[in-house]
C-alpha cells in the first residue's frame, strides 16, 4: 500500500504540493488528472524519492520514503516508473536497456538478466526488436521499451507520468493497450494522465488535482460523470 | 637559387628520427592519459557545490586555456628554478602538456555532461541504480560518445605541441631533428622530413581513431 | 645603503621596459596575422562550402597539411626556405606570413561551418524574393553565419595570440623569448614567468569571457 499523509513540496518559493493525502491499495489503479502545474507529476517523483519533500510523510508498504535511513535504491526496485519523455538509454540496445538494472542492481547473471529482458520485451509486444538501438524505434515502441525496463525489476507498483503525452496521436493507442494489459494483470498503478477515456475505463478511482491539492477523489465513473467540484466541472468541459 | 639540396644525411638519420618519433608518441600518450584523468576530475570540480573544489578547478582551467602552452613548458622547466626545483626536460614537457590537456578536456567533459539530459539520471535512479552505478553505466558511456571526437583532436594537438619539447631540450622528434640540424646545417631538408613524419603520424592517429570510434559506437546515436 | 641592491632595482626597470616592448611586439604580430589570416580564411572557407568537389578536395587537403604539422616546424621550414631561396627576410615578416597562413587554415574551417550553419530554406526564401547569389551572401548568409561561428572565431584568434609565442623559435624577440633572455640574466625566473603569464592571461581571459557572453546572448 502506498500512503501519502499531508505532503508539502516546494521548488524554492513555489509551493507545488500543499497537503496531499492519498492511499493506494494493492491491485488498485488510480488515475490522477488535473491541469498542468497542479502538482500531479511532482507527486509521482516524490513517491519514489526522486524529489525530496518538505513536510508530511510518504510510506510504501510501511517503509517511510522521506526517512533518511531508508535505502531508496532498494525501495525503488519495488516501484517502477515510466516517464513522459521515455528516456530510453540511447547507447544500449533494447535488450541491454532492459537487462541492465536486473544485472547491476539485483546482481543477476548476464544470462538471467537477458532472459528476463527478452521475456518482458515480448510481453509488451516488441520481442522482435531485441538488438535494435532506441534511435531505430518509434516513440510508442520506445515507451513500451521503458515499460518493459521497469517491469524487469518485478516491481509491485508502477508509476506512469503522462506516458502518452509526448507521443504522436497514432502511437498513443499501443502504449495505452500495454498499460491496460498491466492493469488487467493486477498491477498496482498510479497513472498521471490526460487520457480521460483511459481514466474512466481502466482505473478504479480518479483523483483530480487542483493547485497542489486533491480537489476531488472517488470511483472513476462517479468522479468523471458527476463531478461535484466546480474546478473539475470546468476542467472536464475543457478536455472534452 | 644556387642551393644544393642534400638529402643523404636525412636518410642516414632516419632510424634515429623514427626512434625520436616513438618518444614523441610516448610523451603524448602519457600526457593525454594524465590530462584526461585530471580533466575529468576538474569537470566534476567545476560542477561541485562546494566553493574550494569549484574555485581551484576553475583557476586551473582558466590558466591552462589562457596562457600559451610554450609558456607552460617554460614555466615548469625554468620557472621553478628560483625555488631550487629543476624538472628534467621530459618531466617538464609531460607536466605542461598534461596541465594543458586537463584544462581543455575539463571544458569538453563539462559540455558532454551538460549534453546528457537530467531525465536520463532520473530514469536510471528510478530503476534503483545508485549514483555511482548511474554514472558508470548510463552517464559516462554517453559522455564518452559526445567527447570522443574532441578527444581525438586534442590528442593530435598534443602530438603536435610536444614538438615544443625541442625548446626545453627534449630530444623528441623535433628536438632530435634540431640536433641533426645543428650538426649538418641541413635545416630545410631535416625539418621537411620531420614535417612529413608528423603529417603521417597525425593521419594514422586520425584513421585509427575513426576506426576505433566506428567499432565502439556502431549503434545507438545520442 | 647597499649598492648591490641599487643596481638590482635599476636593472628591474630596464627589464620591465624590455618586457613591455616585447609584449607590444607580441600584440603586433598577432594582430596582423589574425587580420590577414581571417581575410584569407573566409575566402578559403567560402571555397570549401561552395566550390565543386575538386576545389573542395584541393583546398581541404592543402589546409590539412597546415593543421597536421607542428607550427614550430612550419616556422623553421619557411624561414630556412626563404633564406636558401635567396630572399631572407626579418623574423617579423616570416613569422607573420607563417602565422597568417596557419590562422587562415583554422579560420577556413570556422567560415565553412558558418556558411553551412545557415538553413538552406532561409537561403531559398531569399532567392525566391529575387535576391541574387551575392545579395543572398551579403544579407542572409553573412549575418546569420557570423552569429553561429563568431565564438569559434574568437577561439581561433586567442589561440593565434598564444601561438605567436612560437615565433621565438626563429629568433623574433616577442614576450616569451624576452622573458627567457631575462631569466638567464637574473635569478628571478619565477617572478618573471609570473609576470609574463599574467600578461597573456590578461590579454586572453577577458576576450574569451566576452566571447562566452556574446555566445550566450545570441543563443537566447
Amino acid at each position: 500500500m502506498i500512503e501519502l499523509k499531508n505532503i508539502h513540496k516546494s521548488f524554492g518559493d513555489l509551493k507545488v504540493l500543499k497537503g496531499i493525502d492519498l492511499k493506494v491499495k494493492n491491485k488498485e489503479v488510480l488515475s490522477v488528472i488535473g491541469a498542468s502545474g497542479s502538482g500531479k507529476s511532482t507527486m509521482l517523483y516524490c513517491i519514489n524519492g526522486l524529489e525530496p519533500i518538505q513536510g508530511g510523510s510518504i510510506s510504501v508498504d510501511g517503509v517511510v520514503v522521506n526517512d533518511k535511513a531508508t535505502d531508496l535504491n532498494k525501495l525503488r526496485q519495488k516501484i517502477g516508473m515510466v516517464f513522459q519523455q521515455w528516456n530510453s538509454f540511447p547507447h544500449l540496445t533494447a535488450l541491454e536497456n532492459v537487462a541492465l538494472a536486473p544485472r547491476v542492481v539485483k546482481g543477476l547473471s548476464k544470462n538471467e538478466a537477458k532472459e528476463i529482458a527478452a521475456k518482458q520485451l515480448a510481453h509488451v509486444g516488441i520481442g522482435d526488436k531485441l538488438d535494435v538501438y532506441p534511435s531505430a524505434l518509434s516513440g510508442g515502441q520506445q515507451q513500451r521499451l521503458a515499460i518493459a525496463r521497469a517491469l524487469a525489476m518485478e516491481p509491485k507498483y508502477m508509476l506512469f507520468d503522462e506516458a502518452t503525452s509526448a507521443l504522436d496521436p497514432e502511437l498513443v493507442g499501443e502504449v495505452l493497450d500495454t498499460m491496460r494489459m498491466l492493469a488487467s494483470e493486477g498491477m498496482t498503478m498510479i497513472v498521471v494522465t490526460h487520457e480521460m477515456g483511459f481514466a474512466r475505463d481502466v482505473s478504479d478511482r480518479v483523483a483530480f488535482f487542483h493547485e497542489g491539492r486533491v480537489e476531488e477523489i472517488g470511483p472513476a465513473k462517479t468522479v468523471l460523470s458527476s463531478p461535484k467540484s466546480e474546478y473539475l466541472q470546468k476542467f472536464l468541459a475543457k478536455v472534452h | 637559387m644556387d642551393y644544393q639540396f642534400l638529402w643523404r644525411p636525412v636518410f642516414k638519420a632516419l632510424p634515429e628520427l623514427v626512434d625520436a618519433a616513438f618518444l614523441t608518441m610516448q610523451v603524448s600518450i602519457i600526457s593525454m592519459i594524465i590530462g584526461l584523468s585530471i580533466g575529468l576530475l576538474l569537470s566534476f570540480g567545476r560542477r561541485s557545490k562546494y566553493f574550494i573544489p569549484r574555485t581551484l578547478s576553475t583557476i586551473w582551467v582558466e590558466l591552462a586555456r589562457n596562457t600559451p602552452v610554450l609558456f607552460q613548458i617554460f614555466f615548469f622547466y625554468w620557472g621553478l628554478g628560483e625555488f631550487g626545483i629543476f624538472l628534467s626536460s621530459y618531466v617538464a614537457v609531460v607536466t605542461a602538456l598534461s596541465f594543458n590537456t586537463a584544462g581543455y578536456m575539463a571544458e569538453t567533459f563539462r559540455g558532454g555532461f551538460n549534453a546528457i539530459s537530467n531525465t536520463q539520471l532520473q530514469a536510471s535512479r528510478s530503476l534503483g541504480m545508485s549514483f555511482l552505478q548511474t554514472q558508470r553505466y548510463i552517464i559516462i558511456p554517453q559522455v564518452l560518445r559526445v567527447v570522443y571526437y574532441p578527444m581525438t583532436n586534442q590528442f593530435i594537438w598534443v602530438i603536435l605541441m610536444s614538438s615544443l619539447g625541442m625548446l626545453a631540450g627534449l630530444r623528441e622528434l623535433t628536438g632530435e631533428t634540431q640536433y641533426f640540424n645543428s650538426r649538418t646545417f641541413r635545416t630545410f631538408e631535416f625539418f621537411a622530413a620531420t614535417a612529413v613524419i608528423y603529417y603521417i603520424i597525425a593521419k594514422l592517429v586520425m584513421i585509427a581513431a575513426r576506426l576505433l570510434g566506428w567499432k565502439i559506437f556502431k549503434g545507438g546515436k545520442t | 645603503m647597499d649598492p648591490a641592491g641599487n643596481a638590482f632595482t635599476d636593472l628591474r626597470w630596464v627589464d620591465l621596459l624590455f618586457l613591455g616592448e616585447a609584449a607590444i611586439r607580441t600584440i603586433q604580430i598577432s594582430a596582423v596575422s589574425i587580420l590577414v589570416g581571417t581575410v584569407i580564411g573566409v575566402i578559403l572557407g567560402w571555397m570549401l562550402a561552395s566550390g565543386n568537389i575538386f576545389v573542395r578536395l584541393l583546398v581541404n587537403s592543402l589546409l590539412d597539411v597546415f593543421r597536421s604539422v607542428p607550427l614550430i616546424i612550419q616556422l623553421i621550414l619557411f624561414d630556412s626556405f626563404v633564406s636558401i631561396a635567396g630572399f631572407p627576410m626579418p623574423a617579423f615578416w616570416s613569422g607573420t606570413i607563417v602565422l597568417s597562413v596557419y590562422t587562415a587554415a583554422l579560420v577556413a574551417m570556422v567560415a565553412r561551418a558558418g556558411i553551412e550553419a545557415v538553413d538552406p530554406n532561409l537561403r531559398r526564401a531569399a532567392r525566391s524574393l529575387g535576391m541574387g547569389y551575392w545579395q543572398d551572401m551579403r544579407y542572409i548568409v553573412w549575418p546569420v553565419g557570423i552569429r553561429a561561428v563568431f565564438p569559434s572565431w574568437i577561439g581561433v584568434s586567442l589561440s593565434v595570440l598564444k601561438d605567436s609565442a612560437l615565433v621565438s623559435a626563429i629568433g623574433y624577440i616577442e614576450l616569451l623569448r624576452a622573458s627567457q633572455i631575462l631569466t638567464t640574466k637574473t635569478q628571478e625566473s619565477f617572478k618573471i614567468m609570473l609576470l609574463v603569464g599574467l600578461f597573456y592571461f590578461l590579454m586572453s581571459y577577458p576576450i574569451s569571457k566576452a566571447g562566452d557572453y556574446i555566445e550566450k546572448k545570441w543563443q537566447q
